[in-house]
């Protein structure tokens, strides 16, 4: 396998851009330079570490540090931790609102997602939700946030005016993650064990689609939909299969599967670097993040991290 | 001799009756058994064993339900050894319709063939005898606990994946060990290994004074093996084989690696959250039996929420379709077979330490379902109820 690093070097301006991914049994994050595709850091965190996301101006970096039973704020540049948010029980994963103030967090013990004011460092709202929340999405115009709950097998719509339910629509088993996409028209939900990301009208929040998979070779139990991540121009998502150890790319036009890429072993979430050029994913059981080059489809490295690499997010 | 703990004879876990589109009413009948005694008391037997999954899978519908206005509800009726099991049976049967059964096999047979049992929907979760998928399998009567040549055929395609070919096995005289004892065999013919030399464990000292002297000896006669099989199915003397064996050499079978539905070292595939919340219910770890009744209520819960119906016809009929699949925390979806109403699951071979394996192994392939390489197939099936 080629690497492209004379290609790769030339977007990179005044900050190097990077990959954070929490690494869920080594409570570290490893800090991937984008430059120059190698773990550059190592930075310690809380217990079990999952979710992580960056506020608007990337002062901040949000981490659920699940067995800590908190939302840890740190300094991305010294990697210190500036304080704790009350999170709930148990936070899985977590949504940062287009207000960049309020995080939406799955409590995954507690079947509930929190709204927390990151400001006022206060929980603001408890909602009741099904059993195992994980998938959190919030809509573009910040009006809708979305949790799933695995075992409840649901996608809850929470009106964030009202911190209320206002629907709550079945899904396959198993639900792990969610993203709005056709800019807040549709809503994507995977579900792990049913095999099968439904798409939903954000208006009627009926079912349009569903998108199986399969692939030559891999028993469809073993296609497992987990993590996934649209390009800017929303045409195309690339969906982590969890242990058949691919990649999914989706036209999210016609909902049709066009490519299978091969990475490490349970693949899991993935982040793009900021031109979306390269594609970061985190493969749990082999320890690594497979760097997928975007255009042409085909995996450019294997990057060693910590144990059980499970979120990921860019840094630019 | 130990009983378990005699509560009333009816007790309601759940008075939760509020009128709603959809009513799921679950009755669990048990009859309380007097256990035979064991040579150490180190693993008691819960006092709720069964009964404490069944209320996790009630609490965990019960969340679903609530979007949905749909209501769950679980009533325990235990019947003490003594007591009338087939008018308890009758009673219930008149109240629910859906029932999950923790009692020896023969009664779980009769309760199955009373006239009040037609049209119901019942759940084997606690016995594990093949014989009641097979030649005594009942139209109304699905199983969630994996029958014992599942779990043999899980060990045994981990055994072949080793190479250990030659096997030795000892058994107890308690019929539940040697029917166990027999799933061994049948399943290592199965994988072409071989079973030499076999013996029984017969007996009557306590051993945890004298093993370290006994077992060597005891084990000298066995010859040459690579695995020594140890079929012990109440946990009365295995505990005491491993490291005192003549030859140096691992056991496995109902001590050191046991091939089982659920345990609490099993932590993948979301398990964790399963082992958290069954220990804040119950204050202890989480048994297969737990496993199995919980497997069956989230099965009717499942069903009862794509069909938006509580009627045990309806019911059977989407658990026993191609569309059913039930997540249970094993990494694969959970199905039943249409020709005998098991529940097809992976079954994990684990020490006391850790989960070593899981089955079905890469490499066990079947042109259905992998999960189908466990326990008899459909060409075997001796079961004529479904049909």
């Amino acid at each position: 396998m080629k690497l492209l690093l004379p290609l790769l070097l030339l977007p990179c301006a005044a900050m190097a851009e990077e990959i954070w991914v929490t690494n869920e049994k080594d409570n570290t994050i490893s800090v991937i330079d984008v430059a120059t595709l190698s773990v550059t850091r190592t930075i310690e965190t809380g217990e079990r570490p999952r979710g992580i996301t960056f506020s608007h101006d990337y002062s901040r970096v949000y981490i659920c540090a699940s067995d800590s039973d908190t939302v840890q704020v740190m300094d991305p540049e010294t990697g210190q931790i500036l304080h704790n948010l009350p999170s709930g029980e148990d936070p899985e994963q977590f949504v940062l609102h287009p207000d960049d103030r309020h995080l939406y967090i799955a409590n995954e013990n507690d079947a509930i997602t929190t709204v927390v004011d990151t400001e006022t460092r206060t929980v603001i709202a408890q909602i009741d939700v099904g059993i195992e929340p994980e998938g959190m999405a919030v809509s573009p115009d910040g009006q809708m946030v979305i949790t799933t709950s695995e075992t409840t097998n649901m996608a809850h719509w929470i009106d964030t005016e009202t911190r209320q339910i206002i629907a709550n629509t079945l899904v396959d088993a198993r639900p792990r993650h969610a993203e709005f996409a056709a800019h807040g028209a549709e809503l994507w939900v995977s579900a792990e064990i049913g095999g099968t990301v439904s798409v939903f009208d954000t208006g009627s929040k009926a079912e349009k689609a569903k998108i199986g998979f399969a692939i030559k070779g891999v028993h469809p139990d073993r296609i497992q939909p987990v993590g996934f991540e649209f390009t800017d121009d929303e045409q195309t998502a690339f969906v982590a299969l969890g242990p058949s150890n691919h990649v999914a790319v989706v036209n999210a036009q016609t909902y049709e599967v066009e490519e299978y890429i091969l990475v490490g072993r349970r693949v899991w979430h993935m982040a793009f670097n900021s031109d979306k050029s390269l594609l970061f994913t985190t493969n749990g059981v082999s320890g690594d993040v497979t760097v997928i080059d975007v255009a042409s489809r085909k995996p450019l490295k294997t990057i060693k991290v910590g144990r059980f690499p499970w979120g990921a997010a860019l840094r630019p | 001799m130990r009983r378990l703990v005699l509560t009333a004879g009816v007790l309601a876990l759940s008075a939760f009756s509020a009128a709603a589109d959809v009513a799921v009413r679950v009755t669990y009948l048990r009859h309380e058994q007097i256990r035979p005694p064991v040579l150490s008391n180190l693993d008691e037997v819960p006092a709720d064993l069964g009964v404490a999954g069944a209320e996790l899978a009630i609490n965990d519908s019960r969340t679903t339900g609530k979007f949905l206005g749909h209501t769950y509800d679980l009533t325990l009726v235990s019947v003490p050894p003594e007591g009338d099991l087939i008018a308890a049976a009758r009673t219930a049967l008149g109240e629910t319709r859906l029932v999950v059964l923790d009692m020896p096999g023969a009664e779980m047979l009769a309760v199955a063939d009373l006239p009040e049992a037609a049209g119901a929907l019942l759940f084997n979760a606690t016995q594990a005898d093949p014989a009641l998928r097979e030649q005594d399998c009942r139209a109304n009567l699905l199983h969630t606990l994996p029958d014992q040549d599942m779990r043999a055929d899980a060990l045994m395609q981990f055994v072949a994946a080793r190479r250990w070919t030659d096997l030795a096995l000892i058994e107890g005289t308690h019929p539940g060990d040697q029917a166990w004892a027999q799933a061994l065999r049948d399943s290592a013919r199965k994988f072409g290994l071989k079973i030499g030399a076999e013996k029984t464990w017969a007996f009557d000292a306590d051993m945890r004074r004298n093993a370290s002297q006994e077992v060597p000896l005891f084990t000298q006669s066995l010859g040459k093996y690579d695995l020594l099989l140890v079929a012990d199915e109440l946990g009365d003397f295995a505990r005491y084989i491993p490291f005192n064996t003549w030859l140096a050499r691992p056991v496995a079978g109902s001590v050191s690696l046991v091939p089982v539905a659920w345990n609490r070292v099993m932590e993948q595939w979301g398990a964790v959250q399963m082992q958290d919340r069954f220990r804040a219910l119950a204050a202890r770890d989480m048994l297969p039996e737990d496993y199995a009744s919980w497997a069956a209520i989230r099965a009717l819960s499942e069903a009862a929420t794509r069909t938006s119906s509580a009627d045990p016809a309806t019911l059977r009929a989407y658990i026993l379709s191609d569309a059913f699949e039930l997540a249970a925390f094993k990494g694969r979806p959970l199905s039943f077979r249409p020709w005998n109403g098991q529940l097809r699951q992976p079954i994990a071979l684990v020490s006391g330490e850790a989960v070593v394996a899981q089955a079905p192994l890469e490499g066990f392939l079947h042109q259905r379902n992998e999960l189908d390489t466990l326990g008899r197939d459909l060409p075997e099936t001796r079961c004529e109820a479904f049909q």
